[in-house]
């Protein structure tokens, strides 16, 4: 019996008191009918040897290659201390903070969790994190619908430039309430969200407008540009970042004159491994002014009965468990576990730390896309300035070059043809500090071998025509 | 103390970051970054220090008896752990192609057959990242159900008052009105109401069961024949599987939707509030609407199946595939009991349910369903101790954490007085349900001798009771340097 720990003797202890002949008996309140008999297909329980065994293996299948794919979740360095700290009983075992006065440790990392985040966005205040960041730019949206009191409009502005999960994870999860989601169109030239297209907008009521830095193609919006166009037309800006650029790039905070008013985005950089997409957590900050708009868990420090300092959770208000209905989000838990490896990231990384770890994502992506270039017939599709992504046009389908190169254990990038035909043969690449010279090589010889091989093929073709 | 108040000016962990080589040269002025965030600069061994300490004062299941009702804080096995973070799985990126995901993928197949198993359900999507996205997905595929078929006047969720607060808030976000059923005197939904209330607005109606008030809902079948005859579909909110896994399945009570809690039942850590994952399994009527991605085979190879295969899907809930390393440790746990731990499960969660009840009620504590069996959890209401000792739930609930307990789950279901939720959950020893009923015992004594003594409870912790009010009114939701620092 793994993990039940009553012995033969205690079991009948415990019928003698409770006053039952056996265990069966407890359930003698559910009908007879359903019950369910043995279940199938699980088999028998394994001993930790062989789920480790079992395990292993499957580790094993999907091997480790060389990843040069981004697209919303990068390979970053995670300090050791990170992990084992966050995997102390302490941490990992604790629930939501209830019990304020058996919890200050939860509360008081989430405390300081709230203020690195508020620093790192340059925004007044933060909540204690939400699932992820595609869920997170949903709550962001629905937070501004309620929030926005110049305007009554259910619609909001997209950019194209967006993650494509992101957009379809909103529209799940907003649809039902009558929000519209508008897409603005990309600069085809620079991969920068179209200011023209946005410019016809002008005029019309829109709730908000959604602001990526970077974007989904690694590129650098103009953002002071689209923080100010909504706030001049009453709109509420949304800003959508990576919180590791944000250690060297113009914060949401100060974006414009005013900055933006909501901001959001995934968390993953800061300490979270790519563990196939989650868990990872979402991250939320506003202005002031709304945060009784803001969805989630928020923490304040206070002081206890004898006048010392501790922390809670407060403006519960807004919150299911008190508001039901009337609540601003259906969210009960948040990420806590993913946002105590974030914290315990931050402090050890510090501002200089993550942003040399920026910098050198940024340099390693420059010197990838100097390397594939040099091949020839590749090029960067967009002019517009990148962080540490990038799209390449390829002279092929980069699903062909994909699977060679994954052949060779090296993923490549991430293939937009599914979500972008209108870019042809589009491969979006992205390089961290994790990747180095010689992986960058062994990438270019990869893909090299694929350009020559192809010619090869044509040449062949050319000949038995 | 703060972080920030181990900082000093030019303080690094230097081992954490490369060195600096750039000028961010391919970053035009207008981009960057002018000012610095004030974050901690601090040492390696200071970061170390710090957060170990904060975690020293944190009760957990890992070093105290944590009996929060409706949230099975159950013993999470070390192996479940470490082996989702074996180094091909915690490095996979989730855009890897399948080639390189084939570990993964057939784990995530499998335990969607898992699932579907100990739920009696016909397909499971594992896509929600917590009860709460698993409760949204359920109901937005009630919804997209009825749309599909034309049926756009159905506008009412109907939820029992004893419901988690998330059922009424879910309701609402997938753009139905939530509609209170009364519960009756013991604890079963009350027919009349239902009957009352149903209706062509019916959408649905979600459920829990166990019900949060610790009994079993007898009249299931009944209830489920009631609905679908109006039209209207079931949904099983899973927060109290743990009590009836491998003993009675949801889908042969006839719900149509299910979500489950794998931090709950499948001993997923809670992680000081997270992460969650909320699978969703339902009926054939609703197989065409599960969220993506979701992982299906040819019999050989294992793939996600393609937006093109589920056009009816209600969509997205996630960036990626929800949270995959809870997923797999969820996985990892299931394997390690299989079909007979599974009930094992049930049995002890109930046995040791029903053996504190039977003492509690012995020492002279009040049962809220006397007549009822408990299920995995119970309710006791301290509402003669209030009158009578002027020591409240909260009171109670405070002195227990003295006592080296979490304290039971305090004033939730909201429709019985001064109540206590109490889940021992199967992994806990007698000795440990033994103690805690003691300390029940001698804080009522203490009441009895010195009522104040127990309001002004705990007295070993961190800190004591804490200004809410101050905190809600004067807001400080974060660190800011004094005047005139850096």
């Amino acid at each position: 019996m793994p993990f039940i720990p009553h012995t033969n003797e205690e079991l009948r202890q415990m019928l003698d008191v409770i006053g039952v002949d056996n265990i069966e008996q407890l359930f003698d309140e559910i009908p007879e009918e359903l019950r369910c008999g043995e279940l199938r297909g699980l088999g028998s329980g394994l001993w930790e040897q062989k789920i480790t065994r079992l395990m292993q293996d499957k580790a094993r299948e999907d091997g480790q290659p060389l990843c040069f794919i981004g697209a919303g979740a990068y390979d970053h360095h995670i300090p050791a201390a990170v992990w084992q700290l966050a995997s102390r009983g302490e941490y990992y075992t604790a629930y939501t903070p209830y019990q304020a006065e058996a919890s200050q440790g939860t509360l008081q990392l989430l405390y300081e969790y709230q203020s690195m985040m508020t620093e790192l966005m340059a925004m007044d205040v933060s909540n204690a994190s939400l699932y992820d960041g595609a869920s997170a730019l949903a709550e962001a949206v629905l937070m501004a619908v309620r929030a926005n009191r110049k305007s009554k409009s259910r619609r909001i502005l997209m950019p194209a430039s967006v993650h494509p999960h992101y957009r379809a994870t909103v529209r799940t999860l907003v649809k039902n309430q009558g929000i519209e989601l508008v897409e603005i169109p990309y600069d085809p030239g620079t991969g920068q969200t179209d200011l023209h297209a946005l410019a016809q907008q002008t005029g019309q009521d829109f709730a908000a407008l959604v602001i990526p830095q970077p974007n989904f193609f690694g590129i650098l919006e103009d953002v002071d540009a689209l923080t100010e166009w909504a706030r001049v037309n009453s709109a509420l800006s949304i800003a959508l970042v990576n919180p590791l650029a944000m250690a060297v790039l113009s914060p949401p905070g100060e974006w414009s004159e005013q900055g933006a008013d909501i901001c959001c985005g995934d968390g993953q950089p800061l300490g979270a491994p790519l563990s196939s997409g989650g868990p990872y957590f979402g991250f939320l900050c506003s202005k002031q002014k709304l945060v009784r708009q803001m969805p989630g868990r928020i923490i304040g420090r206070t002081v206890d009965l004898d006048g010392k300092e501790g922390f809670a959770l407060t403006l519960q208000a807004r919150e299911q468990h008190i508001r039901r209905s009337k609540a601003t989000s259906n969210i009960c838990t948040n990420q806590g576990l993913m946002v105590t490896t974030a914290t315990i990231h931050m402090s050890l990384m510090g501002a200089d730390g993550l942003a040399s770890v920026a910098a050198s994502c940024h340099d390693n992506l420059l010197l990838l896309v100097e390397k594939l270039t040099s091949l020839g017939e590749i090029e960067p599709l967009f002019s517009g300035p990148v962080f540490h992504e990038s799209v390449l046009r390829l002279p092929l389908e980069p699903k062909r070059a994909l699977r060679t190169l994954a052949a060779h254990n090296i993923l490549g990038g991430y293939d937009l043809a599914a979500h972008y035909p209108e870019l042809g043969n589009a491969l979006l690449v992205c390089a961290t500090e994790s990747r180095n010279e010689a992986d960058m090589e062994k990438y270019r010889r990869k893909l090299e071998q694929v350009l020559t091989s192809r010619q090869g093929a044509c040449a062949t073709m050319t000949k038995f025509d | 103390m703060l972080i920030f108040e181990h900082s000093r000016p030019g303080r690094r962990a230097q081992a954490q970051a490369p060195a600096a080589r750039s000028d961010l040269s391919g970053i035009p002025e207008q981009f960057q970054r002018k000012c610095k965030p004030r974050l901690p600069e601090v040492s390696e061994m200071q970061a170390v220090r710090h957060y170990t300490r904060l975690s020293q004062k944190n009760f957990s299941i890992d070093t105290q008896f944590y009996p929060l009702g409706s949230c099975t804080m159950k013993y999470n096995p070390r192996a479940c752990n470490s082996l989702a973070m074996l180094p091909g799985l915690i490095s996979r990126h989730p855009l890897a192609p399948d080639s390189h995901s084939q570990g993964f993928l057939s784990t995530m197949y499998e335990l969607q057959e898992i699932l579907k198993e100990v739920t009696g359900m016909s397909a499971v999507s594992l896509a929600p990242m917590a009860g709460a996205q698993g409760e949204f997905a359920g109901i937005a595929m009630i919804r997209a159900y009825h749309d599909a078929q034309g049926d756009t006047q159905r506008t009412e969720i109907l939820v029992p008052d004893a419901a988690h607060g998330t059922n009424p808030a879910t309701a609402v976000m997938c753009g139905y009105q939530a509609r209170e059923i009364p519960s009756k005197a013991d604890g079963d939904v009350d027919m009349e109401a239902l009957e009352a209330a149903l209706g062509p607005q019916t959408a649905g109606i979600m459920l829990t069961n166990p019900s949060t008030l610790g009994v079993f809902e007898r009249r299931i079948k009944e209830i489920a024949d009631r609905v679908h005859e109006a039209g209207g579909l079931l949904y099983y909110d899973g927060a109290n599987l743990n009590a009836i896994l491998g003993r009675v399945r949801p889908g042969d009570m006839g719900f149509d939707v299910i979500h489950m809690n794998l931090h709950k039942t499948f001993s997923t850590p809670h992680g000081g509030g997270g992460p969650g994952a909320g699978p969703v399994g339902v009926s054939k009527r609703l197989q065409p609407f599960l969220p993506i991605p979701m992982a299906g085979t040819d019999g050989h190879d294992y793939h996600w199946l393609s937006e093109e295969q589920c056009p009816q899907s209600i969509g997205r809930l996630s960036a990626f595939a929800g949270n995959a390393g809870i997923l797999l440790r969820a996985y990892v746990y299931a394997k390690m009991l299989g079909a007979e731990g599974m009930q094992r499960v049930a049995d002890y969660s109930t046995l040791n349910a029903n053996y504190m009840l039977k003492r509690l009620m012995d020492a002279g504590f009040t049962a809220a369903y006397p007549e009822r069996r408990a299920t995995h959890e119970f309710i006791i209401t301290l509402k003669n101790e209030a009158r009578e000792l002027g020591v409240t739930a909260m009171d109670f609930a405070k002195r227990l954490l003295d006592y080296g307990m979490h304290a039971p789950t305090t004033y939730f279901p909201l429709l019985v007085s001064e109540c206590f939720l109490i889940e021992p959950t199967e992994t806990e020893a007698k000795e440990s349900l033994d103690a805690f009923i003691d300390a029940m015992i001698k804080i009522r004594e203490e009441a009895r001798a010195d009522a104040e003594q127990v309001r002004g409870a705990p007295y070993s912790l961190p800190v004591r009771r804490l200004d809410d009010v101050r905190a809600a009114r004067e807001l400080d939701l974060r660190w800011q340097p004094e005047e005139g620092q850096t």
